[in-house]
Order: C-alpha cells, then sequence, then structure tokens
C-alpha cells in the first residue's frame, strides 16, 4: 500500500513558499520514493529549483518513514539547519505533512498533492483499490470495488456507459461492473449480480475518523 | 389519457423528450407543449442532459402541466443527494407532475462544468425504491409523510448491449429496476428492429412495459459520431447510406425514423421520441409513421 502523490506545479510551490526566503527540504524515504515524487534525486532536484526562485536552502533530509513517530527523531538531527530556515518545504504525502507540523514550530509547506492510497500493481503503475468507505462490498463484488473502480461509485451495477466492457468517460479504463461480471461469473456466482445494495451510511464513522485500541 | 392508464391498458404509448434550454426563455418550451399536445401521452423534461447546465426538469415539468402536456420528470442522481431528491419529488407531486423517470445521471466530467462534483449518493436503483417509498408514505429512513405522493416510475435500459456480458449487465439491472419500482421502461436510441425482437424476448417474462427509444438522424456525421462514441447504439450502415443518398437530408431524417417507428410498433409496448432539437419536427415524424 502506498500513499500516491503528485508535485505541485512550481507557480504552486512558490506562491507556497512566498513568505520565506530560506527553505529546508524534506522528503520521503517509503512512498514517495516509491513514487519518484519525494525520494533523494527529486529532493536535490527541488533544491536546485528553489535556488532558482532566489530561495535559500539551508538543508535538507530524506527521512525514512515521514508519517511514523521516528519523524521526531530525524528533525532533532537536522535541528540547526531548520531553525536556519524560515519554513519546512515537505516532499511527502500529507500524513507526512501532518506528523511533521506535529513536532515543529516552523510552518510546513507541502510540495506535494496527495492524490490516493494505491497498491502497485505492475512496476511503476499504482491503482486505487479502496476508498476506505467504511462499508466494504468486496464479498459480494468478487473482490473489485465499485466504489472506487467505478467512475460514479455505483454499487448496484453499470450504468448505460459501458462500452464494450469499458469506460465511457475513458475507452482506456476497464468499467467496473464488466470486470465485476467476468470475475463472478468465472467464480460460478453471478446470482451475487443481483443483490440489492442499499444506500451508503456516509456517516459510518463521522469525520475526522479515530478510533482507539485501548 | 394519462402515461399510466395508457400502458395499463396496453394501448401503445407515444413520448416524446423535451430538453430545457440555457437560461429563462421558455418560449420554445411553450411551443413545443402545444404541437405535442395530443399527439403524444407524455413528453419527459431532461434533467441537465449530458451534465450541461440549463433550466430544471422540475420546473419545466409544471410549465407542460400548465400547457395541458403530461410530464415525465427525468430524474438522475448526479447533482442532488438523498434529502435534494426526496424533496425535489415531493414538489413535483404537489405541481401536479406524477410521472418520473429515474436515472444514474451522465458524469459532470462530460457536461459544461468540468470540474463539478459528481452526487451519486443514490443511484438509479436506489431512486426507485425510494420512490416506491414515498408513494408508500413514508422517507427513506421511515418517517412518515403527511400526505403522499402516487408516482408512476419508470427507469431506462440500454437494449442494444454490444457483447453478451453487457446485455446480462443490462438484464440484471432491469430486473433490479423492477423489483425497486420501475413500471416502465424508455431504451436508449434503436435502430435495428431485429436485435431489439431478441432484447423484447429476453425481457418479455418481465411483464413491464418497454417504450422503445427513437432518435431521428440529422446527419451522416452524427450516425457516425453517435457509432463510435454511444454505448450501445449502432446505425447499420445501410441506414447511414440512405441517409447520405438522399438531398434533402431532413426529410431523409424524418422519413428514416418514420419507417423505424413502424418497424418497431408491434414488437414493444410504445415508442420513445428523443428528437435532440427536432421538438418541432415530432408531429411530422409521427404523420409519417402513421400514428
Amino acid at each position: 500500500m502506498k500513499s500516491i502523490t503528485r508535485q505541485k506545479s512550481l507557480e504552486q510551490i512558490e506562491r507556497g513558499l512566498s513568505d520565506w526566503a530560506r527553505v529546508f527540504i524534506v522528503g520521503c524515504g517509503t512512498c514517495t520514493t516509491a513514487t519518484m515524487t519525494g525520494g533523494l534525486e527529486q529532493v536535490l532536484e527541488m533544491k536546485e529549483q528553489l535556488e532558482k526562485m532566489d530561495k535559500w536552502v539551508s538543508g535538507w533530509t530524506v527521512i525514512p518513514v515521514a508519517c511514523d513517530e521516528m519523524t521526531a527523531v530525524s528533525i532533532e538531527e537536522h535541528g540547526r539547519a531548520i531553525a536556519d530556515a524560515g519554513c519546512v518545504l515537505a516532499m511527502t504525502c500529507a500524513l507526512g505533512v501532518h506528523r511533521l507540523n506535529q513536532y515543529l514550530e516552523r510552518p510546513v509547506v507541502p510540495a506535494l498533492d496527495t492524490l490516493f492510497i494505491g497498491v502497485e500493481e505492475t512496476p511503476g503503475c499504482f491503482r486505487e483499490v479502496c476508498g476506505q468507505c467504511g462499508e466494504c462490498v468486496l464479498g459480494e463484488t468478487a473482490g473489485i470495488c465499485p466504489v472506487v473502480t467505478c467512475h460514479k461509485g455505483l454499487v448496484n451495477g453499470p450504468c448505460g456507459g459501458t462500452n464494450r466492457g469499458k469506460c465511457e468517460v475513458d475507452k482506456e479504463r476497464d468499467c467496473a461492473w464488466s470486470l465485476i461480471y467476468a470475475r463472478l461469473k468465472a467464480q460460478g456466482r453471478l446470482q451475487a449480480m443481483r443483490n440489492y445494495q442499499p444506500p451508503r451510511n456516509h456517516h459510518r464513522m463521522p469525520r475526522p475518523r479515530v478510533t482507539r485500541l485501548v | 389519457m394519462s402515461l399510466r392508464s395508457d400502458l395499463e391498458s396496453g394501448k401503445f404509448v407515444i413520448t416524446a423528450e423535451i430538453g430545457p434550454g440555457k437560461g429563462t426563455d421558455v418560449t420554445e418550451i411553450a411551443e413545443v407543449a402545444e404541437l405535442l399536445r395530443g399527439r403524444v401521452t407524455a413528453a419527459n423534461v431532461t434533467d441537465q442532459q449530458s451534465s450541461v447546465m440549463r433550466l430544471g426538469s422540475l420546473a419545466t415539468c409544471h410549465l407542460l402541466v400548465d400547457h395541458h402536456l403530461e410530464p415525465v420528470l427525468q430524474m438522475t442522481c448526479r447533482d442532488r443527494n438523498r434529502i435534494a431528491l426526496q424533496s425535489d419529488l415531493l414538489s413535483a407531486w404537489v405541481l401536479g407532475v406524477h410521472n418520473v423517470l429515474a436515472l444514474t445521471g451522465d458524469l459532470p466530467h462530460l457536461g459544461d462544468h468540468k470540474d463539478a462534483i459528481g452526487v451519486y449518493d443514490l443511484d438509479s436503483v436506489q431512486l426507485l425504491s425510494v420512490i416506491s417509498r414515498l408513494n408508500e408514505g413514508y422517507d427513506m429512513m421511515g418517517n412518515e409523510l403527511q400526505g403522499k405522493p402516487d408516482f408512476f416510475a419508470g427507469a431506462v435500459v440500454n437494449p442494444g448491449a454490444d457483447t453478451e456480458a453487457s446485455f446480462d449487465l443490462q438484464l440484471f439491472k432491469m430486473e433490479k429496476k423492477i423489483k425497486a419500482g420501475a413500471k416502465f421502461f424508455q431504451t436508449q436510441a434503436v435502430y435495428e428492429p431485429d436485435k431489439f425482437a431478441r432484447f423484447m424476448k429476453r425481457v418479455e417474462g418481465f411483464g413491464v412495459p418497454v417504450l422503445a427509444g427513437v432518435i431521428p438522424l440529422k446527419s451522416v456525421g452524427m450516425a457516425r459520431y453517435m457509432n463510435k462514441n454511444v454505448s450501445g447504439v449502432f446505425v447499420p450502415e445501410e441506414t447511414i447510406q440512405r441517409l447520405a443518398a438522399a438531398e434533402d437530408k431532413t426529410r431523409a431524417g424524418i422519413d428514416l425514423c418514420a419507417e423505424l417507428i413502424r418497424d418497431l410498433k408491434d414488437l414493444c409496448q410504445g415508442v420513445h421520441i428523443m428528437p435532440i432539437g427536432w421538438e418541432k419536427r415530432v408531429p411530422e415524424i409521427l404523420d409519417k409513421a402513421g400514428l
């Protein structure tokens, strides 16, 4: 599972940093390294870009897992350089931004947009397979989630836009319900196509969602 | 004469579609209503068709009531959550709108407000079951209504599925819609009566009336565009050639549509004409079709 991110445009990043002349850059050794949006190479490229914007980069680091609690230790190691900067530019997903904010008094500016939680299906191809809706129907849909795989998130079968097994929005994209149908058929479970799925409870767990183990 | 009573009595029913325009000018709606009154049993009013923002379906349906033309409120799940959908249904009833066609709705991305969120809080099957519940006197949470509607609810089906799998998928969904309360179906545009006959054979057992959708062809380009882009619609090459060979394309488009209606007449319980801009030509098409 990976947090999938995309770099903001340089204009957006420049706007985010407009209040500060000195910047410290943080990358992440996990998801953003895998997606090549916040690994060592991208952090160094960003350093160059910031210098072209007349920023002074006081330092940079790639934290092994920016979203976990060890981030506190990495920040401490770079305490001096971070103190020299006006802000921290985070080339992490939003979870990393959140974690950095927890430990830093300096403002944290995201350089990336967090898009979705995905799995790497084939090298370099990340797909959203779960929208974390809180009402899992995978047992009745042959393990293919219609909430995220169907463009409209339809849980009671396809819309009229399914065309030769593809979605009308994008002819390259499989229609979720064609995939579900094919798998249910192969499993000898086509009867499941008749199951009525009631309207979803959007407040199964109201936001912000929190669970406590103890 | 009403859509419900005509379909229940087994009469061959004609409906036509009206697409409201963008803006507050309703002159054309009034003109079209006058032309269609007496020629069609009811007129569907599209709901932000193709996700293009326009005058609303509910207000337009109400105008049709004023013009004594029975409306079918098309209601998509794209733009409203379940609270707004139920409220608009109640509003429709008190404004004299008694038929409703439940649809999922095209994606916003296909229209003129591409960045808008698609709501899809309910889907078409769930909307039908909500309508059934309102008819029983309760909202979808089970709260009692003070005064209840008695909607005649319909749904859509695409009979032109191109593969066995998509055909099956359409039938499964059609079955679900019937179970949820659909009392009639209007179909995606049909151009091949033989293929449609096979579809009708498969759905005969459902015992729910089907109105075959027809869209008059205005040009060869339009036919080719639909073949390429519209799911389940296939205009045969022979039809395209006849249109291409014709000197007067409008005449030929009307003739072809009338001919198609005659071919479909014995296969199903009615036709639903979607003129897409040719609303005023509907009477001419019906004349030619002998209806």
